[in-house]
């Protein structure tokens, strides 16, 4: 008897459970739609002709695969220097990024030193400060050594990273101490075991690290529009802010464009999802 | 016995030598890093309050005025719509933002196929800069030949402006704002829900619980101090709203979608009050500080609430 209700009630449950996960399914794919739309739309629009822009109803697709598009944008305008000017303030700032960074969270999770404890808080609570709250006084510096209208002024600042700070010291408190006091009684310094022992097992969490650092530069309008005024020193976002100032009308060339400066991003994205994701939930650690 | 009260002051020394010895290899290793963390962000928090009392035009040399830049700041009608349009713009984002972050959380955190390319849909719009999202809103948004106004037509709705209009320039960019950050902010609320222990749903399932009831009764209680997280990050992300707003609408019409960070801009880099610029900066430090204070003495009161 009690089998009986308790089939019965297991059956209830698990036609609510396919009922849900049904509506889930049916309401994930709207949503996923709406998340995608504006992508197909640019890359669509990417490889029409422009007189098939301006019209209604809009087309979804061309009448042909307008490939001149995406060589325009290296014609008509400098992208291919704007792409270089990302490529190097990005590559220079993750590799310092991860030095410092690294480094600072070394010392942080395993030296005993003065003021250790307070240097941290210190570290920690600037996390908090919007980047709008120092940016004056860093134009004002970086004018004074003459570096604005360079790309010495997007490089040197954010070399040096409270949150890369942060990270890299909790992945190093998660390794074992009995591994560097072995090694400090065979006569390792601390840069020795940062080196030898610290360092190479931390692998995932500077991927991670680099991962964001780099979408970071590599998105990032806001400091290039204060300190780059030189079209030549242009980074991508910039330079795509320019273009569509510029040409305004011409959708296809610049959706063209758009889709080009994603890429990096995105192939990074694809590449390591995992990576991203462990990113964000750290993130959401930092309390 | 006597052991033991033999090797305490051995311990106790060989912790203070250890403490000695690691100064010198700790400021060594930590110099790069105090360097840069000194001169580009401890000593600028100083140096703007420092020029918020001054008047300065990067030409000259900053004149010292007082609490004159703070007097302005009172009384600039400018400041009042900047904040009003900041205000307003966090009530749209961040509620109808995270409603939509934690249900699509919920719908993500079962068995369910295709989980992988559902994640990395909603995580795409995140990742990708906001110039190249502005671009292409824009053109959705064009009111004549916009995406968004053909999808509507078929509701019957006919003709809106969208950012060119006054009234509807800053949901435009709340819009677009909701919709590049809900990926992030459902991937925080996952990594919540995946804390949850199971045996808490079990429990509950026991008790009779449909699935409602564990909703409101275990997955909200439990995720309360993800919640309280995100809500927090969220307003203070909101107030430093920029790159959307002078991408997409350079603040106007008018001032109708020109928020705080935005006048900070203008005052310091296109009318060159560097000093006003800097008071409006502190405004904003003050601001986010209170929010940040009144997550840590209201945390708890929250937390009951959901």
């Amino acid at each position: 008897m009690t089998n009986i209700t308790k089939s019965a009630f297991q059956i209830k449950r698990n036609t609510k459970r396919l009922i849900f996960r049904v509506l889930s399914h049916i309401i994930l794919t709207l949503g996923a739609i709406t998340m995608l739309m504006p992508f197909f739309w640019m890359l669509t629009t990417s490889f029409k002709d422009i007189s098939e822009v301006f019209i209604m109803p809009p087309k979804w697709f061309g009448a042909r695969l307008v490939w001149e598009n995406y060589l325009q944008i290296s014609s008509r305008f400098d992208y291919f220097a704007y792409f270089m000017n990302s490529i190097k303030v990005s590559v220079w700032v993750v590799f310092f990024q991860l030095l410092t960074s690294s480094m600072a969270g070394y010392v942080f999770a395993r030296l005993n030193f003065i003021f250790k404890n307070q240097m941290f808080v210190l570290y920690l609570s600037t996390m908090m400060v919007p980047m709008h709250v120092i940016i004056i006084p860093n134009f004002i510096q970086m004018s004074f050594y003459g570096l604005v209208n360079t790309l010495w002024s997007l490089m040197i600042p954010p070399m040096v990273s409270a949150f890369g700070t942060f990270l890299m010291r909790q992945f190093f408190l998660t390794i074992p101490r009995d591994l560097d006091e072995a090694a400090k009684i065979d006569g390792c310094t601390p840069p020795g075991i940062f080196l030898r022992i610290c360092l190479p097992m931390a692998g995932s969490t500077l991927a991670t690290l680099a991962i964001f650092s780099f979408m970071g530069i590599w998105n990032d309008y806001f400091t290039p529009l204060i300190y780059i005024s030189n079209a030549i020193h242009y980074t991508l976002p910039l330079g795509l802010a320019s273009m569509k100032g510029m040409y305004a009308t011409d959708w296809p060339v610049l959706m063209a464009a758009t889709c080009v400066s994603i890429l990096p991003v995105l192939i990074a994205f694809l590449v390591a999802q995992d990576a991203f994701v462990k990113g964000v939930m750290l993130s959401g650690l930092k309390e | 016995m006597s052991s033991s009260a033999s090797q305490l002051p051995i311990i106790k020394r060989q912790k203070r030598r250890k403490l000695d010895d690691d100064t010198p290899w700790a400021l060594l290793m930590l110099a790069p890093n105090i360097i840069g963390f000194l001169m580009f962000m401890v000593l600028p928090i100083f140096a703007t309050l420092f020029f918020s009392f001054t008047e300065y035009d990067l030409i000259g040399t900053p004149k010292f005025v007082g609490l004159e830049n703070y007097k302005t700041l009172l009384s600039d009608p400018i400041i009042g719509i900047t904040l009003k349009n900041t205000l307003y713009f966090t009530v749209l984002t961040v509620p109808i933002g995270m409603v939509f972050a934690l249900l699509l959380a919920v719908m993500l955190d079962q068995e369910i196929g295709m989980k992988r390319f559902y994640r990395g849909a909603y995580f795409l719009p995140s990742i990708t800069s906001m110039v190249a999202v502005s671009i292409v809103w824009q053109w959705i948004f064009n009111p004549e030949f916009g995406l968004l106004n053909y999808v509507l037509s078929f509701f019957g709705i006919k003709g809106i402006a969208w950012l060119s209009s006054s009234s509807t320039s800053l949901i435009s960019i709340a819009i677009v704002n909701i919709w590049k950050n809900v990926g992030y902010n459902m991937m925080l609320f996952l990594a919540g829900l995946q804390g949850i222990s199971t045996s808490y749903y079990e429990a509950s399932e026991l008790d009779g619980a449909n699935r409602w009831q564990q909703f409101r009764y275990v997955t909200l209680p439990m995720l309360s101090p993800t919640t309280f997280f995100i809500f927090i990050m969220s307003i203070i992300s909101s107030f430093q709203v920029f790159d959307s707003v002078v991408l997409m609408t350079k603040g106007g019409p008018g001032r109708s979608s020109s928020v705080l960070v935005h006048y900070l801009y203008q005052n310091a880099f296109q009318y060159f009050s560097m000093g006003y610029a800097c008071a409006i900066a502190y405004l904003l430090f003050f601001i986010v500080l209170l929010v940040t204070l009144f997550n840590m003495r209201f945390e708890k009161k929250i937390k009951e609430i959901f």
